[in-house]
C-alpha cells in the first residue's frame, strides 16, 4: 500500500477552472489520478476538461462520492474553501495555495477541531508540492515522472528538495512508496510527525526519508516520535546550515527563532532520537541505500 | 514586515495601551519645538530605525533641554546606526521620535508571538524588562511565564490578570496591566502581526503602566488586506537589493559571502548554500526564484545578482519538473543575451529533459561551466573563485 492516496482515491479540484488549477488537473489526469471533477462557485453545471463542476464541494461529494480535494484558491479565499472540504466530509484536503496568512490557517486548524476524530479532515499543507504513491495516483503539481514505485516514503518541506531526493533515489534505483510535501508555511496542516506516523503503520513502506530545514519544533518533534515509536528507520537531511538567524528564507516558516530551530541543532536533536543524517543534500539518496543495506532492506 | 516605533506605539495607544507623549521629527528645529510643545524637563531621543540594541548603539539619547534634543537630533539624523542586530553596514537613521522622560520603578517584558507547537498565539512575560528575550531565557529562565491564547475565543480576563500578578504588578494598578496586555493581544490578533514585543513595558513611580519600547512584525501574506498597515513599510530600512527583489515576487536574503546563487525553490536554495559552504565557499545572497523559474525570473534574477558588488562566480541551480530543463535553458540564453555577465558562471540543471536543456546551453555562445550534482556545482563554484 501506499499512504493517504492510492489507484482509486476519488479527487475534486477546488479553484478547478483557474489557468493554475487546470493545468495541474490535466497533469494530474495524465499520470492516472482517479480525478472525478472540480468545484469553482458560480461555474456548478459546467463541463471542464470533460468532467462536471459543481458550486460547492458538499455537492460534489453527494454526487461524485470523492474523499480528497486539492486546492488550488487564491490566498485571499483559501481559508474558507479549506474549511468547506471540511465540512462536506473530504477526508484528505492538499492546499497547494502559497501566501495563505498565518491567523487564517490558526483558524482552519481551530475550526477542524469541531468533528470527531474519525470524521476530521486531513489538511496537507499549504505552500507545498502535493502528495504522491508513485504507479498510483498523484495529487500535486510535482513532475510525476521523476518518482520511481517502490518503498521509501519521503515527507519534505520543501518541493523542490523533495525533487532532487526523489531523482537522486531512483538514479540508484531505488522507489518510493509515497512522497508527501508538507510545505514551507509556519503552521501547516499536517506535521512531520503525522506523516511519518503514517509511514510507520504502512505495509509497504521500509524506511522513511525526512526533510526538513530551519526553523520551528516540528523536525524535532518527529525525531521523538520515531524514536519511542517507530521500527523503520529514519534517514533526514535538514537545510539551511548556513541561514543567518532571525532571517526568513524563503519560506515563511524557514526562519531560527529559539533554540533548537537551527539546522545545526536539529542535526545534533535528531541524532540523539536515532535518526541517520544525510551530512549534505548531495548524499541523500547514497544515505538512504547504507542505511537499507545496513538493515537488510535492500 | 517591519515597522518603526513610534508606528507600533500609534498602533498600541490605539488599542487602549499608555504610552509616553511624543511626537515624530525630521529636523533639528522641529525636535526643539516638539520637546516644548511636549512640556517637562527631561526628553529621551530616539533613533528610528527598524533594529533593537538602538540604546547600545549610541541611538537614544537623554536630553535636559530642548536645545539639547535639538543637538542630539542633528547628530543621529542622516547617520548610519549600527547595532549588534543590523549588520555592519547598519541602517540609517531618517526619523527621530522625541518622548517624554518617564519616571520609572519597574522594567518589564510583554511579547506575543504564534506558537508554533500549539497553533495558538502565546504571550510571554517577565520580571527582567531591558534585556532582549535571549538574555533572559538564557540568564534569568525562571522569570518567564507563558501563557497560550486559544485563538477562537481570544484573551480572556482571568488570563491576562494571571500574567499581570506573574509580573509581579501591584493589586491596585492590576486591571491597568491586565488592560494593556489585552490591548497587546487584540492589535496581535486583529491586525495581523506575526510579534508584538514591548520591552520595557514600565510601572511608573506615578503608577502609570507604559509600553516604553516596542516592535511590531506583521505577516507579508496578510498586506492584501491589511492596507493601512502595508502604509507603514519603511524601504529605507531594507537591503535594497532586497526590496528589488520583493517588488518583483522573488525572495532574496544579501548574505556575506561571494558566491551568487540562482536557484528554484526556497529548500533547495538553503541546500544549495550548505553545499558551498561545505565546499569552502561563502554564498553572497539567498535566491528563490520560485518554483515557475520562468525566463522572465531568469533575467529579473541574472539582473539582480549582478547589481551585487560581492559576487565573484554566479552558481545557477534549477530543478526543472513540469517546466522542463530545456525550456529553463532558453531562458537562461535569453537572459544573457540581455545582460553581461563578467565572472564566471556554473550551471546545474536536473529533472526533466536534462540532456536537452545541457545542449541548448552548450549550443549556444554562453562562457559557462557545467555542473551535474549539487555537490558537483559547489565544488565547481568554489574552484571557479580561483
Amino acid at each position: 500500500m501506499s499512504i493517504i492516496i492510492h489507484k482509486n482515491t476519488k479527487i475534486l479540484v477546488q479553484g478547478f477552472t483557474g489557468k493554475i488549477g487546470s493545468f495541474h488537473a490535466e497533469e494530474m489526469i495524465k499520470y492516472g489520478s482517479n480525478v472525478v471533477g472540480g468545484v469553482t462557485p458560480g461555474k456548478g453545471g459546467m463541463t471542464h476538461l470533460n468532467l462536471p463542476v459543481f458550486n460547492t464541494v458538499k455537492e460534489a461529494v453527494d454526487q461524485t462520492g470523492a474523499s480528497t480535494s486539492i486546492l488550488f484558491v487564491p490566498p485571499a479565499f483559501a481559508a474558507d474553501s479549506a474549511m468547506e472540504a471540511a465540512d462536506a466530509g473530504i477526508k484528505t484536503c492538499v492546499a497547494i495555495t502559497d501566501g495563505i496568512p498565518s491567523h487564517d490557517m490558526v483558524k482552519i486548524k481551530r475550526y477542524m477541531r469541531r468533528y470527531p476524530k474519525d470524521k476530521k479532515m486531513g489538511l496537507v499543507g499549504p505552500n507545498c508540492a502535493g502528495i504522491i504513491s508513485p504507479g498510483k495516483s498523484m495529487l500535486g503539481i510535482m513532475p510525476g515522472h521523476i518518482y520511481k514505485e517502490g518503498k521509501i516514503g519521503i515527507v519534505s518541506r520543501s518541493g523542490t528538495l523533495g525533487y532532487e531526493a526523489a531523482q537522486q533515489l531512483k538514479d540508484l534505483e531505488i522507489g518510493v512508496s509515497t512522497s508527501v510535501g508538507i510545505g514551507g508555511d509556519p503552521i501547516n496542516g499536517s506535521s512531520f510527525r503525522d506523516i511519518i506516523e503514517k509511514f510507520e503503520n504502512d505495509d509497504e513502506t521500509i524506511a522513511v526519508l525526512m526533510i526538513g530545514e530551519i526553523g520551528g519544533p516540528q523536525e524535532v518533534e518527529a525525531g521523538q516520535f520515531a524514536k519511542e515509536n517507530m521500527s523503520k528507520p529514519v534517514i533526514s537531511y535538514i537545510a539551511g546550515l548556513t541561514a543567518p538567524k532571525g532571517r526568513v528564507m524563503g519560506h515563511a516558516g524557514a526562519i531560527v527563532s529559539a533554540y533548537g530551530e537551527s539546522a545545526i541543532e536539529k542535526v545534533e536533536l535528531l541524532k540523539e532520537c536515532g535518526v541517520t543524517i544525510s551530512k549534505n543534500p548531495s548524499v541523500m539518496g547514497e544515505t538512504v541505500k547504507k542505511v537499507l543495506v545496513e538493515n537488510n532492506l535492500n | 514586515m517591519d515597522i518603526h516605533e513610534y508606528q507600533a506605539k500609534k498602533i498600541l495607544s490605539d488599542f487602549g495601551v499608555k504610552i509616553p507623549t511624543g511626537g515624530i521629527v525630521y529636523s533639528p528645529e522641529n525636535a526643539e519645538n516638539k520637546a516644548r510643545e511636549i512640556g517637562g524637563s527631561k526628553w529621551v531621543v530616539k533613533a528610528q530605525v527598524h533594529s533593537g540594541a538602538r540604546g547600545k548603539a549610541g541611538g537614544i539619547i537623554i536630553c535636559n533641554s530642548p536645545l539639547e534634543v535639538a543637538d542630539a537630533t542633528d547628530k543621529l539624523l542622516g547617520k548610519k546606526l549600527i547595532t549588534n542586530q543590523t549588520g555592519p553596514e547598519g541602517k540609517i537613521i531618517n526619523r527621530i521620535y522625541i518622548e517624554e522622560a518617564t519616571d520609572i520603578k519597574h522594567e518589564l517584558y510583554l511579547g506575543l508571538v504564534f506558537d508554533r507547537s500549539s497553533e495558538s498565539i502565546m504571550v510571554v512575560g517577565s520580571t527582567e524588562g531591558g534585556m532582549s528575550v535571549e538574555e533572559i531565557s538564557k540568564e534569568k529562565p525562571e522569570t518567564i511565564i507563558r501563557s497560550k491564547i486559544e485563538v477562537a475565543v481570544g484573551i480572556q480576563q482571568f488570563q491576562a490578570r494571571e500574567i499581570a500578578f506573574g509580573l509581579g504588578i501591584e493589586s491596585k494598578l492590576i486591571s491597568r496591566a491586565a488592560n494593556t496586555i489585552i490591548g497587546c493581544y487584540k492589535a496581535f490578533s486583529e491586525l495581523d502581526a506575526t510579534m508584538v514585543e514591548v520591552n520595557p513595558l514600565v510601572v511608573s513611580h506615578q503608577d502609570e503602566i507604559l509600553a516604553l519600547d516596542c516592535k511590531m512584525s506583521f505577516d507579508n501574506n496578510a498586506m492584501f488586506r491589511r492596507d493601512e498597515i502595508a502604509e507603514l513599510r519603511d524601504k529605507t530600512q531594507e537591503n535594497s537589493n532586497e526590496v528589488y527583489a520583493s517588488d518583483r515576487g522573488m525572495n532574496y536574503v544579501s548574505l556575506d559571502g561571494n558566491i551568487g546563487n540562482i536557484i528554484n525553490g526556497a529548500g533547495l536554495a538553503m541546500a544549495s548554500m550548505d553545499m558551498i559552504k561545505l565546499a569552502g565557499g561563502e554564498p553572497a545572497n539567498f535566491l528563490d526564484v520560485g518554483g515557475g523559474a520562468t525566463p522572465e525570473k531568469i533575467v529579473k534574477a541574472f539582473k539582480l545578482i549582478s547589481m551585487d558588488t560581492k559576487v565573484k562566480v554566479i552558481l545557477v541551480n534549477i530543478f526543472a519538473g513540469i517546466n522542463r530543463c530545456d525550456w529553463v535553458a532558453e531562458g537562461i540564453v535569453q537572459a544573457l543575451s540581455k545582460i553581461e555577465i563578467k565572472h564566471p558562471l556554473v550551471i546545474r540543471l536536473a529533472g526533466t529533459n536534462v540532456e536537452k536543456g545541457n545542449e541548448i546551453l552548450k549550443k549556444s555562445n554562453i562562457n559557462f561551466i557545467e555542473a551535474s550534482t549539487l555537490e558537483d556545482a559547489a565544488n565547481k563554484a568554489v574552484k571557479a573563485l580561483g
